[in-house]
C-alpha cells in the first residue's frame, strides 16, 4: 500500500487538467510567481553560476563515495545519542516509523513537509494503525483535508484557489463560528495557524524530512519558511527524520554552498526564512527539544540508480525550479503526472522508482525545450535523461504501434539524406496547397487530435536546407562583390594619389 | 541480513566498490577533517561598518526590522519601545544567557522579564544570537538553556539581541566560530533565521506569521 499511482493514465489526466477551469486559473500564477523572482535573485549574485557548478560537483563527489559518507554520518549520529535505521524499501521504512510511534504510545503525530513520506504512503499506514498524522505545512495541511496528493514539491496546494480552501476549512473546522469571515488568504492562514498550534503542542512524535544530512557532524537539515518543521521537531517526545540516502553531503561548508543555490532556485529568495541544523536528541541541560532522535535512511530503489544512466538524477535537491519553468507542467499541473514527483524531475525520477512500464508517458510529456536544464541548480541534464527513458521504452516495445510505425517511417528517410531532401521538398509544396492564403491549416491528415486545439502553420514553400543553401550562396556573392568594390576603390585612390604627386 | 547491510551492499554493487579501498577512504576522511571552503560570495567581504549595513538591508528585505543601540544598557528601553509599537503587553521571556542576564532590565520599570523556555503562552521573547551573517541578513542561534529553541518559534514576536562585533560576512565564518567554541560537537539545534515566519501556500500570496513569529526585530548592540 502506497500512494495510488495514476501515471499510466497520464494522457487522460492531462486532458482533464486542460479542461479544468479552476486549475488553469491557479496554474496561471505559477509562472508569474516563481520565474521572475528566481531570475532577479540569481542575477544579483555574481557567483551564482560558479556556485551551481560547485553544487553539482559536491553532489557528484558524494554519490561516488556514498557508502563511506553514509557510514561516517551514521557514526556521528550515534555519538550524539541519536539512532539510525536503514530501510531498503518503503515497507521497511513504514514499519520502522510505526514501531517507534507504537513504543511511545503515540496518539497524534505532527509532520513537516516530506515528499518521501508521500512516496512511502506514510499517512495512510499510520492512520490504519490508529495514529493520527497531522500535516503542518500550510499547503500540505490543505491537501490533507482534501485527501489529495501534492501537486508541486515545494508548493503542494498550488493547484487550488482560495474559495476551494475556504470551503474545506468550513467543512472540517466545524467547532468555529459559521459566520466567520474567510474571504482573504490572511484569514485562512490565521485560522490554520490557530488550529495547528494546538496540534503542535499535543503531538507525541514529530516527523520531518531532511533537505540534507551532514556526514561531518551527524546533522539533519530542514529548510522552511513557515517554521512548522521546527515546531514539529522541537515540541514532541521524539523527532523522526525520514531521509533518502542521497541527501547526505560531506561538510558544513558543502551544505552552505548548496544552500546558496537552493532557495534562490526554488522561491527566488536569497535564503529561506528558517534553515535548521539538528544533531541528536536534547542534551542533559537543554530546557526543550525532543527526548529521542531517529533517522530513517530510505533507499527504495535509489542505490540501483547509482549504476548507469540515471545517477545524475540523484543530484536533485528538490527545489522545483524545473517544474516552475516547464511549459508542460504549466499546462497540466502536478496531479496529471500521477504520483509524488511532477514536472521534469518527476518525469525522470518516477520511472526509476515505479518502473517505465507504469510511468513511460511522463518522459514523453516534454517539448525538450531545455528550460529545466537551464535553471537546474545542480545542472541535471533532464532532457537527456528523459530521452534515455524514451529509448528504453522503445527498446522494450512499450510505446504504441502508431508511434513505432511513425518512427520507423521517419528513420527510413533520415538514413537516406538525398531521398529525405527530395521528399520533404515535395511534401512542403503539397502541404502549402492546403493553406491557401490563410497561412495556417485548421486540419491536417492523420493529426486531427493535434489540430483540434491549434492551427498548423503553413510551411514556407522551401525547406530550411534549401533556404540555407540559397542564403549561403547569396552571402558568398555579396562578399565577392564587396571585395571587388573595395579593390576598385583602392585602385582609384592609388591612382588619384599618383596623379596628385605628379 | 540487516537493512544496513542490504542498503550499503546495494550501493557498493552499483558503484563497483567493496568499501575497503584505502584511496577512497583517504579522500573522504580528508574532506571531512579539513572541510575545505567552496566559492564564498564576495558580497559579505566588507569592512565592519558596511557589513552591519548590509546585514540590516538584507534582513529588511526579508521582513525583519533592525535598530542599533550604543550599549547593552540600552536594551530594556529598546525592547519596551518595540513592544509598545506592536501594542503588546510589557512582558518578555528570555533564557539564561549571560549577556541577557547582565542587562539592567529593572531600568524599564513596567517591563516584566521571565526566564525559561516557551510553553506557547508567551507573546514576545528575547534571544541572544550567536552570530549574524551579512550576506543574507541571517541570524544564527544555538539551542540550550541560554537561549531555548522554543523562544525562537512559539511567541508571536521574537526580539533578538545581536552584538555588532558578531556580524560576519558569510556562513563559512559562522562555522569557523562555532567549531572554535564547541569543538566537533554541534549543539542540538542551530537555527538560521532570516525574517519573520511566512507562507505563500494560498494562491502564492506572501503572508507573514504562518506558524512562527509574525514579527522579528533585531537589536544590534555596540560598535562593529
Amino acid at each position: 500500500m502506497s500512494v495510488p499511482i495514476t501515471s499510466p493514465q497520464f494522457k487522460g489526466n492531462a486532458k482533464a487538467a486542460l479542461k479544468d477551469v479552476q486549475l488553469q486559473r491557479a496554474l496561471g500564477k505559477v509562472e508569474s510567481g516563481f520565474i521572475g523572482k528566481r531570475a532577479q535573485v540569481a542575477a544579483r549574485l555574481p557567483e551564482f553560476e560558479q556556485l551551481r557548478d560547485l553544487a553539482r560537483d559536491i553532489k557528484d563527489h558524494t554519490l561516488a563515495h556514498l557508502d563511506l559518507y553514509l557510514e561516517a554520518y551514521e557514526a556521528r549520529v550515534k555519538e550524539s545519542g541519536g539512532h539510525v535505521h536503514w530501510a531498503a524499501t518503503a515497507e521497511d521504512a513504514r514499519k520502522i516509523i510505526l514501531d517507534i510511534c507504537k513504543r511511545l504510545e503515540a496518539k497524534t503525530v505532527t509532520k513537516g513537509k516530506s515528499m518521501i513520506a508521500e512516496e512511502i504512503g506514510l499517512n495512510a499506514h499510520l492512520s490504519e494503525a490508529g495514529i493520527v498524522p497531522i500535516e503542518t505545512d500550510l499547503g500540505e495541511y490543505i491537501i490533507q483535508l482534501r485527501d489529495e496528493a501534492p501537486s508541486h514539491i515545494i508548493a503542494p496546494a498550488i493547484h487550488l484557489n482560495k474559495e476551494q480552501i475556504e470551503a474545506d476549512f468550513r467543512r472540517v473546522h466545524t467547532d468555529l463560528p459559521p459566520e466567520r469571515n474567510l474571504d482573504e488568504p490572511a484569514s485562512l492562514m490565521a485560522e490554520a495557524r490557530a488550529v495547528l498550534r494546538e496540534k503542535f503542542l499535543a503531538a507525541d512524535v514529530g516527523i520531518t524530512g531532511a533537505n540534507f544530512l551532514i556526514a561531518e557532524t551527524g546533522t539533519s537539515v530542514i529548510v522552511t519558511n513557515e517554521g512548522n518543521g521546527d515546531l514539529t521537531q522541537t515540541l514532541p517526545k521524539a523527532h523522526v527524520v525520514l531521509a533518502s540516502i542521497e541527501k547526505v553531503v560531506p561538510t558544513l561548508e558543502d551544505v552552505s554552498t548548496i544552500l546558496r543555490v537552493l532557495a534562490r532556485s526554488a522561491t527566488g529568495q536569497e535564503i529561506s526564512v528558517y534553515t535548521t541544523f539538528s544533531t541528536g536528541p536534547r542534551r542533559a541541560d537543554d530546557p526543550d527539544g525532543p527526548g529521542e532522535y531517529h533517522v530513517v535512511l530510505l533507499d527504495n530503489g535509489r542505490s540501483s540508480m547509482l549504476s548507469g544512466q540515471f545517477r545524475e538524477m540523484l543530484r536533485c535537491i528538490r527545489c522545483g525550479a524545473c517544474m516552475n519553468h516547464c511549459p508542460v507542467y504549466g499546462a497540466v499541473g502536478g496531479h496529471a503526472y500521477g504520483w509524488v514527483y511532477p514536472g521534469p524531475m518527476g518525469a525522470v525520477l518516477t520511472p526509476s522508482l515505479i518502473g517505465v512500464d507504469k510511468a513511460g508517458h511522463l518522459p514523453n510529456a516534454s517539448t525538450f525545450c531545455g528550460r529545466c536544464e537551464e535553471v537546474c541548480p545542480v545542472r541535471i541534464p533532464l532532457p537527456k535523461l528523459m530521452r534515455h527513458w524514451r529509448e528504453r521504452e522503445f527498446e522494450r516495445h512499450l510505446s504504441p504501434a502508431t508511434v513505432r510505425t511513425g518512427l520507423g517511417f521517419w528513420a527510413f528517410f533520415a538514413r537516406r539524406p538525398r531521398l529525405y531532401r527530395w521528399a520533404t521538398q515535395r511534401a512542403m509544396r503539397f502541404l502549402a496547397l492546403f493553406g491557401g492564403n490563410r497561412g495556417r491549416m485548421h486540419w491536417l491528415p492523420f493529426a486531427g487530435g493535434w489540430t483540434r486545439h491549434r492551427d498548423f502553420p503553413i510551411p514556407e514553400r522551401e525547406t530550411f536546407q534549401v533556404q540555407w543553401a540559397k542564403r549561403k550562396k547569396a552571402e558568398a556573392k555579396a562578399v565577392a562583390e564587396a571585395d571587388a568594390n573595395a579593390r576598385r576603390a583602392a585602385e582609384a585612390a592609388a591612382k588619384d594619389k599618383a596623379e596628385a604627386a605628379q | 541480513m540487516s537493512g544496513r547491510d542490504v542498503v550499503l551492499g546495494s550501493i557498493r554493487r552499483s558503484l563497483g566498490v567493496s568499501g575497503g579501498e584505502a584511496p577512497r577512504r583517504t579522500v573522504t576522511g580528508e574532506r571531512l577533517a579539513r572541510h575545505p571552503r567552496g566559492v564564498v560570495p564576495e558580497r559579505g567581504a566588507q569592512p565592519p561598518r558596511r557589513r552591519v549595513n548590509l546585514f540590516r538591508a538584507m534582513l529588511a528585505e526579508a521582513n525583519g526590522s533592525t535598530e542599533e543601540i550604543a550599549s547593552i544598557e540600552d536594551v530594556p528601553a529598546a525592547v519596551a519601545a518595540y513592544l509598545r509599537s506592536k501594542n503588546l503587553p510589557m512582558t518578555v521571556r528570555r533564557g539564561a544567557d549571560p549577556l541577557l542576564a547582565s542587562v539592567p532590565w529593572e531600568r524599564e520599570g513596567t517591563l516584566e522579564v521571565t526566564t525559561g523556555r516557551s510553553d506557547g503562552h508567551q507573546l514576545a521573547s528575547v534571544s541572544h544570537a550567536f552570530r549574524g551573517v551579512a550576506e543574507t541578513g541571517t541570524l544564527v542561534l544555538t539551542s540550550g538553556g541560554d537561549n531555548p529553541t522554543t523562544l525562537n518559534f512559539l511567541p508571536e514576536h521574537h526580539i533578538v539581541v545581536l552584538e555588532a562585533k558578531d556580524i560576519v560576512g558569510d556562513y563559512e565564518s559562522v562555522w569557523d566560530a562555532l567549531r572554535k567554541k564547541v569543538g566537533a560537537k554541534m549543539p542540538r539545534t542551530v537555527n538560521w533565521i532570516t525574517g519573520a515566519s511566512r507562507s505563500a501556500d494560498i494562491e502564492q500570496v506572501l503572508l507573514n506569521g504562518a506558524h512562527g513569529p509574525k514579527g522579528l526585530h533585531v537589536i544590534i548592540v555596540g560598535k562593529p
